[in-house]
């Protein structure tokens, strides 16, 4: 009549040395990949490694494609690097999508309107000014408003994004080129007027800035003194008002900085990669930036690594779908799972399971 | 000695947190018809084996046995239907719903909230307990809330209670009742554990006490047979000595002038009606009251975080400067070269921040220093090495979060910063609630050292009996006014306590 002990109870663990919790994620790959495997056997035949070979080629089998992937995670690592100070802060910003394309909206007015008219110089540095200060503008409107009545800004900055979207479709009219298409098409084509200079290869220029801004937001974060009020105010506001820290120019400060970056994506996007401008050019970027800081806790560093995971799945993804003639829906739910096992190993990291020791304990 | 089978018997319970031991094969006894003063520091591991034995825990090691018989507590439900009920510090309540909807929520059976309010009318008036089953919980004091929840686990059929630091929250008036009610329990037969800090309330209520240190059982014994010394010394593992010093204030000078000064809350309600005193250097200004007559308004506006509606605070330097505080936030009071301290009542909320570890915490104050746009990271470790080994901080370093410590040894990270600073005002908000007496003693020496440095304290406090022996002066709120200022020497605990619950207590000239 004696109840049994459970099977198994979850307790809370202390901290883990960093080797041990790298064990648990490693060992939640490779069970992802298990059942990635298995699920591509019984939904359609092909043969698991043969996946997987393709995946990786998707990224690494020629120089072009891995540059090409470089670039993609620059982008990305970029707009992630702009949400993270907000993050810290427990700001959130999910308006990455509309400060990105407010950036790019303000770099392809100065190509469009100055084009020809300035020193190539002279445009370039327009363009980056306009584009810091609009993407700015755009993350700062939300962030005074938080910091003056205390809206949502969670919905605020969702709903700029749509504002955002619809100015650019509104100037893709007006800019249409050809007349009639609707579309802004390739700026300035012929002269090339304010398309970023290529260093080395096309794609350096841009990695090499948003290393730069890696390093330049990893130490503001974590050294200076912008950093640590963001901290104490994404922890306790009150904490931050007992010390004499301005909780509401914190914000507003943080969210011009979040959205400077995000202009900067903007520029990159249409003055380095596309040299045009659509509405769909920030491509969720904003929203995927979102789980890359998520997903490295908010560390810039570990950023580079959970951007290039999610680069590399999304590059993949399109090889296999195309290699073997599956659909795209098919890529994202490998995604999925092996996204679902990273993010279980948390807990794994965090709670242990403590089964029952058989024998006397039961009597 | 006991022929007796207790009700409740722990043996070899151990449970782990991560890396920390927070029990150790710890064993207790508990008894029906009695009332068990379960004792230690903080971090000591009580309220650990408590939470096992109502289920929220599961201990790694160990047996429980529940009148003579093994059992197997998996859940806050196993715990229930062996009779075991808890009242934590943190009520669970729920706000819009009735003190009858509340106690009946979770059960299973058909919902007849009539018969229900009927069965808690029958089981108030037993033991003796003042509740309106119709009322709302948010219409209700926080004594009132406690009631809820004693009744909510009596209901379902409990017949062993515990009962954790219950009365931290309550006026000396409602301890009082709490007390009566806990007394009428056990001669029905109850077990009742009750977890406090407080000795006398130890030696009032109880019939037996445990004492656990380092999550090892000490020793129990009846209460009857010991005293507050043997009791503190077994917590704290060597001769302790229970008296505070007051040496008498030197040279006394006006410190901090307030005049007039009167706090509307956001609702509008009143909060400080036309506040005037005067706190010198060298001297420890206690301040009493009820809980929530203004006393947190009263040093926030002090420290420039309460938005005020009339009157002044000036702040008068050893050379006879005066400047007005009133209207100035904490970082410009800190630019006009005026050191004001503050250790604020709510620690992990407001005085430091949990997430954040000991050198950060201490980097709160400090980090504007650091040399450009840089924040100095340095001294702040030194000054959280210091801190740790001078006030005997018990963590695993200086790179620990702090809310992972127990409240003592937060409350000496933030008494430690805020002194570091050599202020020559320090405002304290109930500086030793929830703490162990060790850790206690601890703080009243710092803010005598304080105070024999020249420094003028303002000490809020809710232990009468230690405002009595600590403070040169106390200030008696009541309702937001001032009811009287009387010299802490020759006091009396009964004036002190009519002054505070209402108006025109004798103005002594202090």
């Amino acid at each position: 009549m004696h109840e049994k002990t459970p099977l198994f109870h979850i307790t809370k663990r202390g901290a883990l040395p960093w080797y041990r919790a790298w064990m648990i994620r490693a060992i939640g790959i490779i069970a992802a990949l298990i059942l990635c495997a298995l699920v591509t056997t019984v939904l359609t035949g092909v043969n698991p490694l043969q996946v997987y070979v393709t995946i990786f080629k998707g990224s690494f089998a020629s120089a072009r494609r891995f540059w090409d992937m470089l670039q993609k995670l620059s982008i990305l690592l970029c707009v992630s690097l702009a949400v993270t100070p907000a993050f810290r802060m427990r700001f959130w910003n999910i308006g990455g999508e509309g400060q990105v394309l407010i950036g790019g909206l303000a770099t392809a007015a100065c190509m469009i309107l100055l084009g020809g008219k300035l020193p190539n110089w002279a445009l370039i540095l327009l363009m980056i000014a306009s584009s810091i200060v609009a993407g700015a503008i755009w993350g700062g409107i939300p962030a005074i408003f938080k910091a003056k009545w205390n809206t949502n800004e969670t919905l605020f900055t969702l709903m700029m994004n749509y504002v955002a979207i619809q100015l650019v479709r509104y100037f893709s009219v007006v800019w249409e080129s050809p007349k009639g298409s609707g579309t802004i098409g390739m700026i300035n084509q012929a002269t090339q007027a304010g398309w970023l200079p290529e260093i080395g290869n096309k794609y350096l220029l841009k990695i090499l800035v948003v290393a730069v801004l890696t390093v330049g937001v990893y130490v503001y974060l974590n050294y200076s003194k912008h950093g640590y009020e963001i901290a104490v105010v994404g922890e306790s506001e009150r904490t931050a008002r007992y010390v004499g820290i301005k909780v509401e120019k914190v914000i507003v400060r943080t969210m011009l900085l979040s959205g400077a970056i995000c202009g900067i994506a903007g520029l990159l996007l249409v003055g380095g990669t596309d040299h045009t401008l659509t509405d769909t050019i920030a491509g969720g970027r904003g929203f995927t930036a979102v789980m890359v800081s998520w997903l490295a806790k908010f560390n810039p560093i570990w950023m580079i690594l959970t951007s290039f995971l999610l680069v590399f799945l999304d590059k993949g993804a399109s090889e296999i779908s195309a290699m073997f003639s599956l659909n795209q829906s098919f890529s994202d739910i490998l995604t999925g799972i092996i996204l679902f096992f990273i993010i279980g190993c948390e807990f794994f990291i965090n709670y242990q399971i403590q089964f029952r020791k058989s024998g006397k304990e039961e009597q | 000695m006991e022929k007796k089978t207790p009700a409740v018997k722990m043996r070899n319970i151990t449970k782990r947190f991560g890396s920390i031991l927070a029990n150790d094969k710890c064993w207790l006894d508990i008894y029906r018809g009695e009332i068990l003063a379960l004792l230690g520091e903080n971090g000591s591991g009580k309220t650990t084996l408590m939470n096992m034995l109502s289920g929220i825990y599961f201990p790694d090691e160990g047996e429980i046995s529940i009148d003579g018989k093994p059992v197997v507590i998996r859940s806050p439900k196993d715990a229930f239907d062996l009779g075991i009920g808890m009242i934590h510090q943190h009520f669970k309540l729920v706000d819009v719903l009735t003190a009858t909807e509340n106690i009946v929520l979770g059960l299973d059976g058909k919902l007849d909230l009539k018969e229900a309010a009927k069965k808690i009318r029958e089981i108030c008036d037993t033991y003796g307990f003042e509740v309106d089953p119709d009322q709302k919980i948010y219409d209700m004091s926080v004594s009132q809330k406690q009631t809820v929840e004693i009744i909510k686990v009596l209901y379902r059929g409990a017949d062993i209670l515990i009962l954790d630091e219950p009365t931290a929250v309550l006026t000396p008036q409602e301890t009082d009742k709490l007390f009566a009610v806990l007394r009428n329990m056990r001669n029905d037969d109850k077990a009742i554990v009750i977890i406090t800090h407080k000795m006398h309330e130890v030696e009032a209520l109880s019939d037996r006490v445990a004492v656990l240190r380092h999550g090892q059982f000490i020793g129990d014994m009846l209460t009857k047979d010991t005293d507050a010394q043997e009791m503190t010394n077994m917590m704290v593992g060597r001769p302790v000595t229970l008296n505070i010093d007051r040496p008498e204030p030197k040279n006394p000078k006006p410190r901090i002038e307030v005049k007039g000064l009167t706090v509307r809350s956001m609702d509008g309600i009143l909060k400080l009606d036309d506040v005037s005193f005067t706190a010198n250097s060298g001297e420890i200004l206690g301040i009493a009251g009820i809980s929530g007559c203004g006393q947190k308004e009263l040093l926030e506006a002090i420290a420039g975080l309460q938005p005020t509606e009339g009157g002044s605070i000036t702040y008068i330097e050893d050379d006879g400067t005066r400047e007005e505080l009133l209207g100035k936030d904490p970082l410009s009071i800190a630019e006009m070269g005026v050191t004001l301290s503050f250790v604020p009542e709510d620690r992990l909320g407001m005085g430091l921040v949990g997430n954040m570890d000991l050198s950060d915490n201490m980097m709160l104050r400090s980090f504007r220093r650091g040399r450009g746009i840089f924040t100095d990271r340095r001294s702040p470790k030194k000054l959280a090495e210091t801190v740790v080994q001078e006030l005997e901080v018990n963590t695993p370093g200086v790179s620990t979060p702090v809310r992972r410590l127990s409240g003592g040894n937060v409350q000496k990270v933030l008494v430690g910063r805020e002194i570091s600073a050599a202020p020559t005002v320090l405002l304290t908000a109930y500086a030793v609630r929830g703490l162990d007496i060790n850790s206690s003693y601890m703080i009243y020496d710092l803010i005598n050292r304080q105070k024999a440095e020249g420094v003028a304290v303002i000490y809020v406090g809710e232990d009468l009996d230690v405002l009595l022996e600590l403070a040169d002066r106390i200030l008696v709120l009541c309702g937001g006014k001032v009811s009287g200022i009387v010299p802490g020497r020759g006091a009396t605990k009964r004036d002190v306590g009519m002054m505070m619950t209402k108006m025109g207590g004798n103005q002594a000239n202090a």
